[in-house]
């Protein structure tokens, strides 16, 4: 425990070993290294899959170098999110004021890529310089005739939760201005899934099997003109809710679109996401055509788990991500292959989060808000595990350590959502964690030294 | 192939924003300069997003544990100053982390509101109640001003200015500003120094740091890097030898060691290649007061007579370089020197000077390559496609250029985000150029026996 600063020890909550208490939803410790980023990059991560919109950070370099075609977010058409556009400002800029760049790189920018619609990030100092973002995207809007929409992400003004705030609200703008005659009532929204890797024309496919018309998906594959026109969808289905549960709330207060929250990692969360949405439709045909649907699919997957349940059994796992609701659906797929979770998580869970991961977990379990490096390290330690999911933050503290690792963030170039998602996700851990390179790590070999003694 | 005069001026548009740039901000190179001194932790005085983006950059490439703390300004602390930020973030970071020196990097942010960090850290060190804590070293890095090559500079020079005190000459004892190269660079660079009988105080130092070994246990700072009190002991050196054409008119941390305690500044060009290799040597040589020794010399000669064994294969090729200005200056160089044409040298840095630093290595091609200075990704591409390259040279980020022209990419500097062992590339000296001739011939090599109908299995 030595290793929790004193403003974090109410931070981190080992189950069965102290009454029930959790600290979350506050701002990071100055100097605690946290896993975490900024408002900024809240807002970045939301709308980053829009491939037809043109996306211009409004500040210095930084932000949109470390920002250039970072996610594996798919497009099956444009691919202009994948393009990193700057106003770059500089020392006289600071002085001067960026307005006039930006009208100026918009106008030249919008004119080269046609976009269907521009997101303007403010990044820290934009508001410190005094320049106005709102007049410069309204004064292109009339001129462009395409939606300019301002994003108000400074970095410091909260974490990254408010950038997922300020996101949804550039969104919600959007919202309500395109035709909805042709949609059907049976139709959905696909919110908080980002198409990485493909994922989500794996979660269209089931619905189209399923006989459900998918409206709008913000954001993976998102197109503009179908992000205008999804307040007709009857019913939104959230699954990152910590990104899109405030967009969802929103547009039942406008529009009364209902919404439910789901998740597509692995078979359970899966087989639960498609019943929930087939029910909440109370249609017969649609009811069987899911029963069918979940049956052939489990049909192909469950034989294979078997076998790598059979290899993976009891073995210890660590989960540090993003948004809590990953972590329910990873404590539960790992055991669907038979593997305990020691340590779980996350940068921005509520409090309903942990308490609800509180009841999932073992006794022992670890849970863990915000936390940083040395944290990680020492519980990995401590609870010597055999896999670590994280992200490429996370990865070197356990590779340094000689435990395997599988990245489950916005990087990753597999597909683990789905059915075939979850086989992708056995694979991959199984990989990890048989691989023969852990045999000559150094951990590794003081164990077996130290069974060899005994 | 003739070789036609390309007119300086370009024809395309020209666009007010940066488009996929070919830099990235000053407070990264400042925290990757941190990282190889010893016991050293970077600390960024901002957002909390500027510390664990460049974290991610960073790790990415090396693969390595890469902690930077960050003051994790707020909506308070951006209207009245962050000092409290400051503070507290350096007492919790000393508590865990137990650093000998903490760099502290100043970030767009700070710098806008106009925070004087080097006044709040006098202050925290006036303290009694802080004395015997780690050595605290401000520098300027605001993210709207310059590059990462910029930062990474700024660093070095503040460590420097802070800790290099008056002293005794120590014997044989020399300086070494390498800039930003890679880990094997920096071990190779002691290799070399050493086999001159000479000791180096390299700086920074991240052969270790950034690319270290399997752990049992962890290490809350990674071993390695350049001691603290070797760089206190800088001004007792004979002499030092900095890298860096471009960076030969500011001030640096060989200039401010030349200013203050009269060391002299050998200020070089980044040897890569034979003729910027030979100066790096033959400056060894006069430092030393010994020839080269009969291994280097040997490499040397290996060297050329793989030059001539490839040459054919090479000559009157076009290459695109683009990166870090003083990687771009040093490689054209190299591919000079072989035969290979630099039709486009290319940096997001602007230093002013890139183009008669070209020049001066270039002689064979003077006023026929096309040098950007403060450029991108998009602009590159733009200007590759009417010089149709044989090949790009430069980091990963070149990649979706090189995808575009259908030409291959030879990855070399930082970032190398899609490849293995970025880390262990290494560009310098004999061997270095040893290696990225390999790797340019072979390349070409491939391409044809790629593009050739017949599939010759002699080359």
């Amino acid at each position: 425990m030595s290793e929790i600063l004193a403003e974090r020890q109410r931070q981190v909550y080992r189950k069965g070993e102290q009454t029930y208490q959790i600290d979350c939803e506050k701002q990071s410790a100055s100097g605690s290294v946290s896993q975490r980023a900024c408002v900024f990059c809240g807002s970045r991560v939301v709308l980053y899959p829009i491939a037809d919109a043109l996306h211009i950070v409004h500040g210095p370099i930084g932000c949109a170098s470390y920002t250039w075609d970072i996610r594996g977010s798919l497009s099956s058409g444009p691919e202009l999110h994948r393009l990193s556009f700057s106003t770059d400002l500089r020392e006289l800029d600071v002085v001067m004021g960026g307005e006039k760049k930006l009208y100026a790189a918009l106008c030249e920018l919008i004119d080269a890529h046609r976009p269907k619609a521009a997101f303007v990030y403010a990044t820290c100092i934009v508001g410190i310089i005094g320049d106005d973002v709102d007049a410069v995207c309204k004064r292109v809007t009339l001129e462009k005739g395409i939606p300019v929409l301002p994003v108000h992400s400074e970095g410091f003004k909260g974490t990254k939760k408010d950038g997922y705030k300020a996101a949804c609200d550039a969104l919600f703008q959007l919202l309500g201005t395109g035709p909805t005659e042709d949609i059907s009532p049976l139709s959905v929204n696909i919110l908080g899934d980002f198409n990485i890797a493909g994922e989500i024309w794996i979660i269209r496919e089931y619905f189209k099997r399923m006989g459900i018309q998918v409206v709008a998906c913000l954001t993976g594959d998102g197109r503009v003109d179908e992000i205008r026109k999804a307040h007709g969808a009857a019913l939104n289905l959230v699954q990152c809710s910590g990104s899109m549960m405030y967009l969802a709330k929103s547009m039942k207060e406008k529009w009364g679109t209902p919404f439910r929250r789901v998740s597509y990692f692995g078979i359970e969360d899966m087989a639960q996401a498609l019943y929930d949405t087939a029910r909440y439709f109370k249609d017969p045909e649609v009811l069987d055509r899911t029963r069918q649907l979940v049956k052939e699919e489990l049909e192909v997957v469950l034989p294979q788990l078997t076998e790598y349940r059979r290899v993976l059994k009891d073995k210890k796992a660590a989960i540090y991500v993003g948004g809590a609701f990953k972590a329910f659906s990873l404590v539960r797929a790992l055991r669907s292959l038979g593997m305990k979770t020691a340590l779980v998580g996350s940068q921005t869970g509520s409090r309903e989060d942990y308490e609800q991961l509180r009841e999932l977990c073992d006794e022992g379990t670890i849970i863990v808000d915000d936390s940083n490096p040395l944290e990680l390290a020492s519980f990995l330690e401590e609870k010597n595990v055999d896999l670590f999911i994280g992200g490429v933050k996370e990865r070197p503290i356990a590779f340094k350590l000689g435990v395997g690792f599988c990245d489950h963030n916005h990087e990753r170039k597999e597909a683990l959502a789905g059915f075939e998602g979850m086989m992708n996700f056995a694979r991959e851990v199984h990989a990890s964690v048989m691989s023969p390179v852990w045999r000559l790590t150094p951990r590794k070999l003081r164990e077996r030294a130290k069974e060899c003694a005994a | 192939m003739t070789v036609t005069q390309i007119s300086q001026k370009s024809i395309l548009p020209n666009f007010v924003a940066t488009r996929n740039a070919c830099k990235l901000c000053a407070p990264l190179g400042a925290s990757i300069a941190i990282r190889g001194i010893e016991g050293a932790l970077p600390f960024l005085h901002g957002s909390q997003g500027c510390a664990t983006y460049m974290r991610r950059y960073i790790i990415s490439h090396f693969r390595e544990p890469m902690d930077i703390a960050a003051s994790n300004f707020n909506e308070t602390s951006t209207i009245f100053g962050g000092g409290e930020c400051l503070y507290q973030g350096i007492k919790n970071v000393t508590s865990q982390y137990h650093p000998e020196l903490i760099g502290i990097a100043t970030t767009c942010l700070s710098e806008t509101i106009g925070e004087d960090v080097v006044a709040l850290l006098s202050r925290y060190d006036d303290d009694p109640k802080n004395a015997g804590g780690p050595v605290l070293v401000p520098m300027s890095t605001p993210s709207y001003s310059g590059t990462h090559m910029d930062g990474f500079h700024a660093a070095v020079l503040a460590v420097v200015e802070k800790l290099a005190a008056r002293q005794e000459c120590v014997n044989k004892q020399i300086n070494l500003f390498p800039g930003m190269v890679s880990a094997s660079d920096l071990r190779y660079l002691k290799e070399i120094v050493k086999d001159f009988a000479l000791s180096a105080v390299l700086l920074p130092d991240y052969s270790d740091t950034l690319d270290g070994q399997a752990l049992d246990t962890y290490n809350k700072i990674p071993a390695g890097g350049t001691p603290i009190a070797s760089i206190r002991s800088m001004a007792g050196a004979i002499g030092s030898i900095e890298f860096g054409r471009t960076i030969q008119h500011r001030k640096t941390a060989a200039s401010f060691l030349e200013t203050k305690f009269a060391l002299p500044a050998h200020r070089l060009g980044t040897p890569i290649g034979v003729r910027e290799s030979d100066a790096f040597f033959h400056c060894l040589e006069q430092l030393s007061g010994r020839d080269t020794p009969e291994k280097h010399q040997a490499e040397r000669g290996r060297l050329i007579d793989s030059y001539v064994d490839g040459h054919k294969y090479v000559y009157g090729k076009r290459a695109v370089i683009y990166g870090e200005e003083d990687l771009v200056v040093g490689l054209a160089a190299f591919l000079t020197e072989i035969g290979v044409m630099p039709v486009l040298c290319a940096s997001g840095g602007e230093s002013g000077l890139l183009a008669q630093s070209i020049a001066a290595v270039t002689p064979e091609y003077e006023g026929k390559i096309v040098v950007r200075e403060g450029t991108d990704f998009m602009s590159i591409a733009e200007e590759a496609q009417q010089l149709a390259p044989d090949f790009l040279i430069g980091s990963s980020k070149g990649q979706s250029v090189a995808r575009q022209l259908g030409v291959p990419l030879i990855r070399v500097g930082f970032p190398i985000h899609d490849r293995i062992g970025g880390q262990r590339i290494l560009h310098l000296g004999y061997r270095g150029a040893q290696q990225l001739f390999d790797h340019v011939v072979n390349t070409i090599l491939e391409r044809k026996q790629q593009d050739s109908p017949i599939g010759y299995s002699y080359m």
